[in-house]
């Protein structure tokens, strides 16, 4: 049991710290947002010098090897400054179908080009009706001489505007919501019958949805009757990264709170000094600190080898983090009052984040659900 | 970063495990898997046993009967005997006084009290909070006075637990009344026989006898049973309270909790002839809980890695996590376990009965459980309450 980095560790969170103390301030995050593309093409050059595009990659592929540790490393920081770049889409969703479900060719030709920051991959999995549940696919692929065609309508496809390719789940057989029968495809997003429309989200990254007319897959991404297995891992890895982020989240909303209970006056007095106030920055601590457990515990229950014990795992990492984080965002605007309402300052991002990165792939609540129906996480004795 | 126990490590749980699973009585595992304590009997019986083993006081240092086990193993220790459920060593003497003893204590002490204290030879009870200095600790009064070779002692205690079973009581008080605060006490050791004490049960609201009023009427303290110097006894209050930080936590005691309860709720037809499990608002509480211990868990891990290597002592501020959470965890396992029994949670049987139900009108398995859930409502108040433990984490990790 050790939870100390190794030097190499140390200094990759170092240098993406550095990176985004020198170049994500907030508000150089909004100059970022309101470009075009809703995101720094500069800083994802960056992230291409660092390494972090390539992370998870083989090394002889053009990655860099990065473990799970890595990829968490990683993701608290680019919480830490809100970070508006595709990166969670690009280098862990697709980058985990590509590792997983590609062949060699196909990596082979596509690393270099997503570690090297000129190509984007965004994950179109969500349907109208879908909700969370990642069985529930009803657009379709259907076969086309040796390859296959895709038709159907994606929404909040993160990062679906700017991707250059898009990993699409479709149904090659079944009803809409059996688990058999979903296939997992690589799509070029400038196909003709690709048609996309960007949005906003209210945490400030962007989506898009997607329409599919008979678009050709460029590549089958696993079992092409039999995907789901993919998806599950894929978004049991994602889990990882989407629970450190929020824990870098939770702790910048947390010592924003302090800090500001410390300046803010009222009553001749800190406000830091009353202690209806300071229990409830403890309980935030509290949250904090078992999220940032459960964030660890992700790193390490994702290599649970028993597809079912690793998805149990990561559903209890998403209830606790899901729960903090609620907790840590909601009364870190509580806790500072009516300055924390404001678009102008910056908890209240870190609030939406947090807001959307629980609801990510399911919510706490829906988690629950699931774990509860699995038989939890304590064999009955 | 590794966040798995080591092979020896996994390998020394097995180990536990075995050597539980071949010496501990049946009758002292049954009893506590009813939720009760086990009688005084059991629990000097199993420390021998666990004493001719070498495991009956990990955190002493070696030279005085210690394994020099490493964190991780003392937790993993606790863990294997909380989940079986086992006794544990009697706190007072192996968490407690025997660490201050052996730190603050001299070679006289050491010799007379430590070998006893590790085979329970001598049963010790904490001479701590009185009527007037709970979470103000050091506001105690009770007084000690020199004269010639005695302190003469004045005084109450109170919610002093097990006293009933005590042969010695190590005590805090006041020796210089216009020092400080903190700087008027001293560490006392004394007898139980000596002429003077008075011991009055407290009886709590499930009916049990665990805590007692302590009286001190003139008692003869001889000098010698001073730990520590004179008025710096709160540095060795200090040390013992700031020992065994993960101690707390109990995780083993809540993973032992929530097996119990889901073999209940499992089996037992209740909710429309369905097993109680089923229903999905019980369900989902159960698995609420399970998430935070499993978060609680990997919070004692964090702990234990820090404080393996730290030289300064200085807690991690995820310590602060392990009694909030240890506790919350606890007694909202003893709430579900009440709840699954359903009215047979009400029997008011006597809860230090011998058997698992006396009076034979519940399932054995309902039996006491509201009791149980009563009696726990103290562990959010003992040790620091939590809202101390709140007060400690603002001003000391928050700056507050």
């Amino acid at each position: 049991m050790d939870f100390d980095l190794t030097e190499e560790q140390r200094l990759l969170q170092d240098s993406v710290a550095r990176l985004l103390t020198d170049k994500y301030g907030f508000e150089q995050r909004k100059a970022y947002m309101k470009s075009a593309e809703g995101w720094s093409r500069d800083i994802w050059a960056q992230y291409a010098e660092l390494g972090l595009l390539g992370l998870p990659f083989a090394e002889d592929e053009g990655g860099f090897g990065g473990s799970h540790v890595e990829t968490m490393l990683v993701a608290e920081q680019l919480g830490k400054a809100l970070a508006l770049e595709p990166w969670i889409p690009t280098v862990v969703i697709g980058g985990g179908f590509l590792r997983h479900g590609a062949e060699a060719g196909l990596r082979a030709e596509l690393v270099p080009q997503i570690a090297g920051g000129e190509l984007m991959l965004a994950f179109a999995h969500t349907e109208r009706q879908s909700r969370y549940d990642l069985n529930d696919v009803a657009t379709a692929a259907k076969k086309d001489g040796s390859g296959w065609v895709i038709s159907g309508r994606k929404g909040m496809v993160i990062h679906g505007d700017s991707a250059g390719k898009l990993v699409v789940t479709a149904r090659t057989a079944g009803g809409q919501r059996d688990a058999k029968g979903i296939g997992v495809f690589l799509v070029d997003a400038s196909h003709s019958g690709v048609n996309r429309r960007g949005y906003r989200t209210v945490d400030g990254q962007r989506a898009a949805e997607v329409e599919l007319s008979n678009v050709p897959a460029e590549a089958v991404l696993g079992n092409p009757e039999d995907g789901l297995a993919l998806v599950d891992q894929v978004v049991d890895e994602t889990i990882v990264a989407l629970a450190a982020e929020a824990v870098g989240c939770m702790q910048v909303a947390h010592d924003m709170t302090i800090d500001y209970m410390k300046t803010r006056k009222q009553f001749d007095r800190p406000i830091g000094s009353f202690q209806a106030l300071q229990h409830r920055a403890a309980d935030m601590l509290v949250q904090l600190e078992q999220a940032r457990s459960m964030s660890y515990f992700a790193a390490m229950g994702v290599e649970e080898r028993d597809p079912l014990e690793r998805r149990k795992n990561m559903a209890s990492v998403k209830v606790q983090i899901g729960r903090s984080a609620r907790f840590v965002g909601q009364q870190s605007i509580q806790l500072h009052g009516g300055i924390a309402m404001t678009m102008e300052y910056a908890v209240g991002h870190y609030f939406k984040r947090l807001t959307v990165n629980d609801a990510m792939f399911g919510d706490a609540d829906y988690w629950v659900r699931y774990l509860a129906n699995a038989g939890g996480l304590v064999t009955a004795a | 970063m590794e966040l798995r126990f080591s092979e020896a490590e996994r390998a020394f749980r097995q180990e536990v495990r075995d050597f539980i699973a071949k010496e501990l009585p049946k009758e002292t595992r049954e009893r506590m898997l009813a939720g009760k304590s086990p009688t005084k009997q059991m629990v000097v019986d199993w420390q021998r046993k666990l004493n001719a083993r070498g495991w009956a006081v990990p955190e002493w240092p070696r030279e005085w009967g210690g394994p020099d086990w490493t964190l991780g193993m003392r937790y993993i220790f606790r863990e294997e005997l909380q989940m079986a459920p086992a006794p544990q060593p009697l706190a007072f003497n192996t968490n407690m006084c025997g660490p201050v003893i052996a730190e603050f204590g001299t070679e006289e002490q050491k010799k007379r009290f430590l070998p006893r204290m590790a085979n329970l030879d001598d049963w010790w009870c904490q001479g701590f909070s009185e009527p007037g200095a709970g979470s103000d600790l050091a506001g105690l009064k009770t007084r000690a006075v020199k004269q010639g070779d005695h302190y003469i002692v004045n005084g109450q205690k109170t919610w002093t637990t097990l006293a009933q079973h005590a042969d010695w009581i190590f005590l805090l008080v006041r020796t210089d009344p216009n020092a400080k605060k903190q700087e008027g006490i001293s560490f006392l050791l004394c007898d139980m026989k000596t002429p003077g004490i008075t011991v009055r049960p407290i009886i709590t609201i499930e009916g049990g006898h665990e805590v007692n009023e302590v009286f001190f009427d003139d008692v003869k303290v001889p000098v010698e049973n001073l730990v520590g110097e004179e008025n710096k006894g709160w540095d060795c209050a200090k040390f013992l309270l700031g020992n065994e930080r993960f101690g707390q936590a109990r995780v083993g005691a809540s993973r032992e909790r929530i097996r119990r309860l889901k073999a209940i709720a499992s089996t037992e037809s209740m909710d429309g002839g369905r097993p109680l499990m089923e229903d999905p608002d019980f369900a989902r509480k159960v698995t609420e809980i399970e998430v935070e211990l499993k978060a609680l868990e990997m919070t004692v891990m964090r702990v234990i890695a820090t404080e393996s290597k730290r030289k300064d002592k200085k807690p991690d501020p995820a310590t602060s996590v392990l009694k909030i959470k240890g506790t919350e965890i606890q007694q909202m396992c003893s709430e579900l376990l009440m709840k699954a029994a359903g009215p047979y949670a009400w029997v008011d049987g006597d809860p230090e009965a011998e058997g698992s139900n006396d009076i034979d009108v519940a399932p054995d398995w309902a039996f006491g459980l509201a009791g149980v859930y009563f009696n726990w409502r103290k562990q959010s108040i003992y040790g620091g309450s939590n809202e101390i433990q709140r007060n400690i984490m603002a001003k000391a990790f928050l700056g507050l």
